[in-house]
């Protein structure tokens, strides 16, 4: 590890070793600011016959060393740091999902307080997590043991009880894991880490518990000391290290990587998480996050300054394609379909992308549906997110006289669409669709942002990186973000509430670099001319009992920035509804994809 | 074991296939190096830990967590029967003595002061590694397993269902297109593993179920039948876990898909001989496919190796589309234009031109198809 002084880092080398592919970026100072000026990619070679990750983040470095024309990589294969003006980086960092990325188990006592914070520190930290077992989860005791014993996850993290309470429930929870005997994933010859984030005072006897080997255990801070706050901060931290320690130092290659890097090596989703936690905290504003993969989607989000990330374990467009399709049912995925399709044959196709997961659709109708199946997985998963990003449960609340008529309980969602600023979209089908407006249709149809939203994708994938340079140098992991890492994609002015259809939803008046002014219908979505760099302020004036982020029929004014979709005005109302007459359906469907020239024909087409 | 996936699947009239078979715990390996081994032979053997089973006797007894220990009959480690008495409150005056039987066959292997909770574990549970392939033990690891060598024909499918099992292999129907339906299945295809052409159907499986066929492989099965077959729809393909008595091999996709001229030439001509068979599949990191393993008696003569590098997309080979619109269709490279053309979708990739037998042409995404062995 370099201790280096921020200010004299002048070229920085990231990589993201993801279970397929190895990519790096190359940062740079120009100009007085941080810039990502070259990128590579090469395949991740963790795996046999090479079982090295070396040799793939050498390849993808190499690869950006020929674009840049610096030497990066040194006779014996190693990075070449410090940097010169023609050779080498400042500081090397890097992140990694290879082998399937960080996978624990968490436990607590009650599933609603102690084991979800236990859970948020474990998905906050970039995990995966497998199972959450509490006392109250509904299983008997030797379900929870046996469903302990099958799971091989890298850690386990155990909390329970606040400090200073009882202690009997969180020994009992230790006493579940501890006959259980798991054992790790990766190699035989260490021991299970678990990670005690409970009641203090039961330290002792939980360590009494795994005294008897087979354990490495652990011991940190709780993670809930007291029912209204929680700590999560030393059960991540500690978390990251037995990631590295124990976890990392079993892939093949990590250690001589470990070696290399100026940073510890971060789980990447865990990276991702940092990035937009930076930018929240330096822009004051409230983030969504999404990244779609093939078989799992992650959502993160910071709302009034707080992180949260869960991930939907089997909704994606490849390996969980079906899996989308079953949650979210066929009538659900075609209503987005303005044609009629066959659904036997529907379903076989369903199924052979499963299973050959590689494969791209090559016809509009297949994309078209690709692009259903992606509004079904991300409104999915959105929802899974408000349902675990709330206010902590189990908080007593002191009521007032002036409280009799709100009567809001503890476990409320904080994620709030209405406040929500800027919306980041990454994954294959929403960072490779053919035309940027498919993305914008399709983050607006699937999060139902409300009032002012600005739409935006990661241009290559570049938010871990970005993650591991925001704990080294936060202001060139913003400035790059801002610069390089997102494609604006424009923004959104959606009206909550219910207008009538064809009756006047909002009036806007747009001033700045480009004037207009015009009227929006109830059902009907627009796109305005703004192009990126354009900025411009926006005065909204919504019809009664439309809310446009100021209350019900309220006049709003806010800066508004373009992109390279442009500015999209939407009266169709929250929360969107469809016809449910399968033709009318498809006609409102038809409508709003040529408002937005979602599928505009580009380019003669060859092979249909 | 089955293998990794690279695209266009394995089909070879012969290979030195290699297999390793491992305990899920230290144990004991039944054979030594050199030894020939038949599919169904017990290789290695272990006892998995017995199952937990808590027993919460302070609430039982309604005792603080602390005096349980004192109450106990059985101390740590001493074995316990069924309905044996594990604890007893003291009474008052030695009277009234509350007496807590076992509900579990055992060990007690915990008791604790702080919960008040006695952990007691079950019998072993005895776990029997089996061959799997017959042939040749090649190398033994002690304590954990072996792995097993043989010359073998070797197909692996696309998707699967149901663990590993063996069987004779017996062809019904007329060709590989002939749908695989029950009428075609017997009483006589007790034990066999009956191949069918084209799409089989959910009747046909559960008729073969019904005559405890051994296994089902064909070209292409329907969703909905498949969700009759399991009771479910699946979700995420990880398979192999199935009891469903029967291991379903599906070798080209699902729709109407007939199976590959050259998997059912050679299933057709090792007819009568008996095959390993797997369906497991695993359609994430480290991908697995189902298998089909027939041990061959002598080693072939060397065949005439394909005019191709293995795995290389040139003109002139054999391929199949695996996406719609020409799902299925098989035809030849005829072109690989360099530069990326803009499909029908509006995405730009790299594509090829394949030629199908009547002729005609079409562009495909190099993405969008699997390469045929010849």
């Amino acid at each position: 590890m370099t201790n280096i002084d921020p200010d004299q880092i002048k070229v920085i080398l990231a990589t993201d070793c993801g279970s397929t592919t190895t990519k790096a970026i190359l940062i740079q100072y120009v100009d007085g600011e941080y810039r990502q000026t070259h990128r590579g990619e090469a395949p991740t070679t963790v795996e046999k016959p090479f079982a090295d990750v070396t040799m793939g983040v050498v390849n993808s470095v190499t690869e950006i060393a020929e674009l840049a024309d610096r030497r990066l990589v040194d006779d014996d294969g190693r990075i070449i740091s410090p940097a010169t003006d023609t050779e080498g980086c400042d500081i090397y960092i890097s992140t990694s999902s290879a082998g399937g990325g960080l996978q624990m188990m968490v436990a607590g006592v009650i599933a609603e307080m102690t084991a979800a914070s236990a859970k948020r520190a474990a998905l906050g930290a970039g995990s995966i997590v497998m199972d959450v077992i509490a006392a109250n989860d509904g299983r008997r005791p030797h379900d929870q043991i046996q469903r302990i014993r099958d799971l091989r996850p890298d850690m386990i993290l155990i909390s329970g009880g606040t400090d200073g309470g009882t202690t009997g429930k969180v020994v009992q929870i230790a006493e579940l894991v501890a006959p259980a005997k798991p054992q790790p994933r990766f190699g035989s010859d260490y021991s299970m880490p678990i990670i005690y984030a409970g009641n203090k005072d039961a330290r002792e006897a939980v360590s009494e518990v795994f005294d008897e080997g087979g354990f490495d255990l652990q011991i940190v801070d709780n993670l809930r000391p007291v029912l209204e706050r929680e700590n999560l901060g030393p059960a991540r931290d500690k978390i990251h290290d037995i990631f590295l320690e124990h976890v990392m130092a079993q892939a093949p290659g990590y250690e001589k990587l470990m070696s290399w890097t100026g940073a510890p090596i971060m789980p990447t989703p865990g990276a991702v998480g940092d990035i937009l936690q930076t930018v929240a905290r330096l822009q004051d504003i409230n983030v969504v996050g999404v990244d779609i993969g093939g078989a799992t989607t992650d959502v993160f989000s910071v709302f009034e300054k707080t992180f949260n990330r869960t991930v939907s374990a089997n909704l994606g467009m490849s390996y969980s394609i079906s899996n989308v399709c079953a949650e979210a049912t066929m009538p659900n995925v075609l209503r987005w379909v303005p044609f009629d399709m066959n659904e036997r044959e529907l379903r076989n196709h369903v199924k052979n992308k499963m299973i050959r997961p590689t494969t791209i659709p090559q016809t509009r109708e297949a994309l078209m549906f690709e692009q259903a199946v992606a509004r079904e997985a991300l409104r999915l998963a959105y929802k899974q997110h408000k349902e675990f990003a709330t206010t902590l449960k189990g908080v007593q609340q002191q009521r007032t006289v002036g409280d009799t008529f709100s009567q809001q309980t503890s476990g409320q969602t904080i994620v709030n669409n209405m406040t929500l600023d800027l919306l980041v979209a990454s994954g294959g089908v929403l960072s490779h669709a053919p035309r940027m407006h498919q993305t914008a249709m399709m983050l607006i149809d699937a999060f139902e942002p409300e009032g002012v939203t600005m739409l935006a994708k990661d241009s290559i994938f570049m938010m871990p990186h970005l993650g591991v340079l925001s704990s080294v140098h936060p202001k060139a992991a913003e400035q790059v973000f801002d610069r390089d890492c997102l494609v604006y994609l424009g923004t959104s002015v959606c009206a909550a509430g219910q207008p009538k259809a064809g009756k006047s939803c909002f009036k806007y008046e747009l001033t700045g670099d480009r004037t207009a002014s015009g009227e929006i219908s109830g059902g009907e979505i627009q796109l305005l001319p703004f192009e990126e760099h354009e900025t411009g302020t926006i005065t909204l004036s919504p019809a009664r009992g439309i809310d446009l982020g100021e209350g019900a029929g309220k006049k709003v004014q806010r800066s508004v920035r373009g992109g390279t979709v442009g500015l999209i005005l939407d009266g169709r109302g929250r929360s969107l509804t469809l016809p449910e007459e399968r033709s009318s359906c498809q006609a409102t469907v038809q409508g709003w994809l040529d408002a937005l020239d979602v599928y505009k024909e580009e380019t003669e087409p060859v092979g249909v | 074991m089955a293998k990794a996936y690279t695209p266009g699947l394995l089909v070879t009239r012969h290979k030195k296939h290699r297999i390793m078979r491992r305990l899920p715990i230290s144990g004991d390996v039944r054979v030594k190096i050199n030894d020939q081994v038949n599919a169904g032979d017990i290789v290695a053997e272990t006892n998995l830990p017995g199952n937990v089973h808590p027993v919460n006797l302070a609430n039982q007894m309604s005792l603080p967590p602390a005096d349980v220990v004192a109450c106990m009959l059985k101390a740590e480690g001493d074995a316990i029967a069924l309905d044996e008495p594990m604890a007893q409150s003291k009474g008052m005056f030695g009277m009234f003595k509350n007496t807590v039987k076992s509900r579990f066959e055992g060990t007690v292997e915990t008791i604790s002061p702080v919960t008040g909770q006695v952990i007691i574990r079950g019998a072993p549970l005895p776990v029997q590694v089996k061959a799997y392939m017959s042939g040749q033990v090649v190398s033994v690891s002690e304590h954990e397993g072996c792995e097993i060598e043989a010359d073998v024909a070797y197909m692996q499918g696309i998707f699967g269902v149901g663990g590993e099992t063996q069987g004779k292999i017996r062809v019904v129907g007329s060709g590989h297109d002939q749908e695989l339906t029950a009428d075609l299945i017997t009483d006589d295809m007790a034990g066999c593993l009956i191949i069918g052409g084209a799409r089989m159907t959910v009747e046909a499986i559960q008729r073969a179920r019904e005559v405890k066929a051994a296994g089902i492989i064909s070209g292409g099965i329907d969703d909905q039948d498949l969700k009759e077959l399991l009771g479910y729809d699946l979700g995420v393909a990880i398979t192999g876990r199935e009891n469903l008595g029967i291991t379903v091999i599906v070798t080209e996709g699902f729709g109407e898909i007939a199976m590959a001229d050259r998997t059912y030439a050679m299933l057709r001509e090792f007819e009568g001989r008996v095959a390993s068979i797997n369906g497991a599949t695993q359609i994430r990191a480290g991908v697995m496919r189902p298998e089909i393993i027939i041990p061959l008696e002598s080693v072939p003569p060397a065949a005439n190796e394909g005019q191709f590098e293995e795995g290389q997309l040139e003109a002139g080979r054999l391929l199949r589309v695996i996406r719609d619109p020409w799902f299925g269709m098989i035809g030849k490279v005829s072109d690989l234009p360099a530069k990326p053309h803009v499909l029908g979708s509006g995405s730009k990739a790299r594509v090829l031109e394949v030629t199908f037998p009547s002729g005609e042409k079409a562009i495909v995404p190099r993405a969008n198809v699997e390469l045929i062995e010849e």
